[in-house]
């Protein structure tokens, strides 16, 4: 299967988005702040149904869209009793939007349902190289406030006092998440953006019980689950985004089993 | 040189008064219980202390430096304990995010950085608790690593925000025990608060209490008295000892046992055999 260019494309775009998003999904779980990626998604699809209205690359307006959305979801602040009904009402604002450029543009079924439920096939050079150097500067952010995001999630008001800016950590994270959001729109759709970075991470945090492995263990599933959809669609000839789904809901099953026998 | 001293220090927040003309100072080594109503700013004075908070007048000084965030010889234990009863991480990993928390970087350990998560734990008898998940063992077990956690850093002064909430009498009384001893080893300044002043009884030096905007710093006996109290709560108070215990009464109301129901709402009532339980209804 790695004779087809478009094949090889793939395998190395859905490998990038699935360590970013694997990596950029444990500190969603860890955080509970998985709604907040799901509303960001939503967001991106927006973006992009806009900017191909205005004969943009969809990616430009998925990035662009979903990082001032987390910009603003950050600086917002998290007054935890308000978060859920403001992301909400966000969300369904934002794919209201998506709806009015799609009724504006009419001959782009094909291509929003490509949004929808993504088209790891259809990554062309320009896109791989785009989806590769957004997440090197992803990661690069990410490791940067690993510290104190960690401590900030775990123990937020010690923190505050240790003297992490709790709102600058969580603004710039939730950009970082909204970048990672944006490329895994690509591989499986902004509908099923959860299945890379909700899963794997969930999973891993059931797996083991030490925080460096289950970050590097969501970052591996994600990629296994990536690749292994990939492989099963080409032999299977099914949507590689339903065997992404597939594996990484089997995956998560799994894994609360094994967290209930080892507990 | 005071642990802790506040100079005509006024707080306000959202338009209330919190403090006003608050004056007193916490010496080296001292244990000070912090008592008062429910909202008479016992969590703001502390965070006040770490510099959260801005201040209508005064100043605050905290080991003879302004108080500032991110002091390094302050330790800190929230009321709030954030998302860590439903984690399924080890206590190890949470006491170790705090080393250099706020610090920019991947969260790499140094040797000399795990020396100092073994010595925290040890000083609170946690290394074994350390290595279980943390939605696996007991509120008070909780409590004791995030107590390890507060002392990171080696601080002479440690602020403990409610640290007996939620926990039955023998737990409560464990606590209790292990800040004395932790303030006497390690010659560290504590300032505890609590809705009852029985349980720190036998352990504290001096009591601070705070109602209608004032705080007042001196012995048990002179502050929890009613002249004092009925001061500061602006009602006609009688304190009683019975059995070596207090009852601070306002007519026929038991003030502190009142307060502490109101917090957890009455379902819970007074005693608390299920900590696990009464922590989740917290978060």
């Amino acid at each position: 299967m790695f004779d087809y260019d478009f094949m090889r494309a793939a395998f190395m775009a859905s490998g990038i988005v699935a360590v970013l998003a694997g990596l950029v999904g444990f500190f969603l779980v860890l955080r509970g702040q998985t709604f907040a990626g799901h509303a960001l998604s939503h967001v991106g699809f927006t973006g992009a149904t806009g900017a191909v209205l205005f004969g943009l690359p969809p990616l430009a307006g998925l990035v662009g869209f979903t990082v001032i959305a987390g910009l603003a979801m950050g600086a917002l602040g998290e007054r935890l009793s308000q978060r859920d009904v403001a992301i909400g009402m966000m969300l369904s604002l934002a794919l209201g939007l998506g709806l009015l450029f799609l009724h504006f543009y009419t001959s782009y079924a094909a291509q929003a349902a490509a949004l929808l439920f993504g088209n790891v096939l259809g990554v062309d050079d320009e896109a791989l190289a785009a989806l590769a150097i957004l997440a090197a500067l992803s990661l690069a952010a990410l490791g940067f406030i690993a510290r104190p995001l960690i401590f900030a999630s775990l123990q937020p008001e010690l923190a505050e006092a240790r003297g992490v800016d709790l709102r600058l950590v969580s603004t710039v994270f939730l950009m970082i998440v909204a970048i990672a959001v944006s490329e895994c729109a690509q591989i499986v759709g902004v509908l099923l953006v959860f299945t890379l970075m909700v899963g794997p991470a969930a999973a891993a945090l059931a797996f083991t019980r030490r925080l460096h492995a289950a970050i590097a263990l969501a970052a591996l599933l994600a990629l296994a689950e990536a690749w292994g959809g990939l492989t099963l669609a080409y032999y299977s000839d099914w949507p590689t985004s339903f065997w992404i789904t597939a594996l990484s809901g089997l995956v998560y099953f799994a894994s609360l089993v094994s967290a209930r026998r080892s507990a | 040189m005071s642990a802790l001293r506040f100079d005509q220090v006024a707080i306000k927040l959202g338009g209330r008064t919190i403090l006003s003309a608050a004056d007193f100072a916490v010496e080296d080594g001292e244990f000070v219980g912090v008592l008062g109503a429910n909202g008479a700013g016992k969590t703001t004075l502390m965070r006040a202390s770490l510099g959260l908070v801005p201040l209508a007048a005064g100043a605050i000084a905290v080991l003879g430096a302004p108080a500032t965030r991110g002091h390094a010889r302050v330790g800190y234990m929230p009321q709030n304990r954030g998302p860590i009863a439903g984690l399924r991480l080890t206590g190890y990993d949470m006491v170790a995010s705090g080393v250099k928390g706020a610090h920019w970087g991947l969260p790499r350990l140094d040797a000399a950085e795990r020396r100092e998560i073994d010595w925290a734990l040890d000083m609170v008898d946690a290394r074994k608790i350390a290595g279980r998940s943390l939605n696996e063992i007991s509120g008070g077990e909780r409590q004791r690593l995030l107590l390890s956690q507060a002392l990171i850093g080696r601080p002479k002064l440690l602020l403990l925000d409610e640290p007996l909430i939620s926990l039955d009498p023998a737990h409560q009384k464990n606590v209790v025990d292990t800040v004395k001893r932790l303030s006497e080893e390690l010659k560290i300044a504590v300032l505890f608060s609590a809705h009852e002043i029985n349980p720190l009884l036998s352990a504290i030096d001096r009591v601070l209490y705070l109602g209608a905007g004032k705080a007042v710093l001196g012995a048990v006996d002179e502050v929890i008295a009613g002249p004092t109290l009925s001061r500061l709560y602006g009602a006609e108070i009688e304190v009683l000892r019975v059995g070596g215990r207090i009852f601070v009464m306002s007519g026929d109301v038991e003030m502190e046992r009142d307060s502490h129901r109101h917090e957890h709402g009455d379902a819970h009532g007074h005693d608390h055999q299920d900590h696990a339980h009464a922590d989740e209804s917290r978060a």
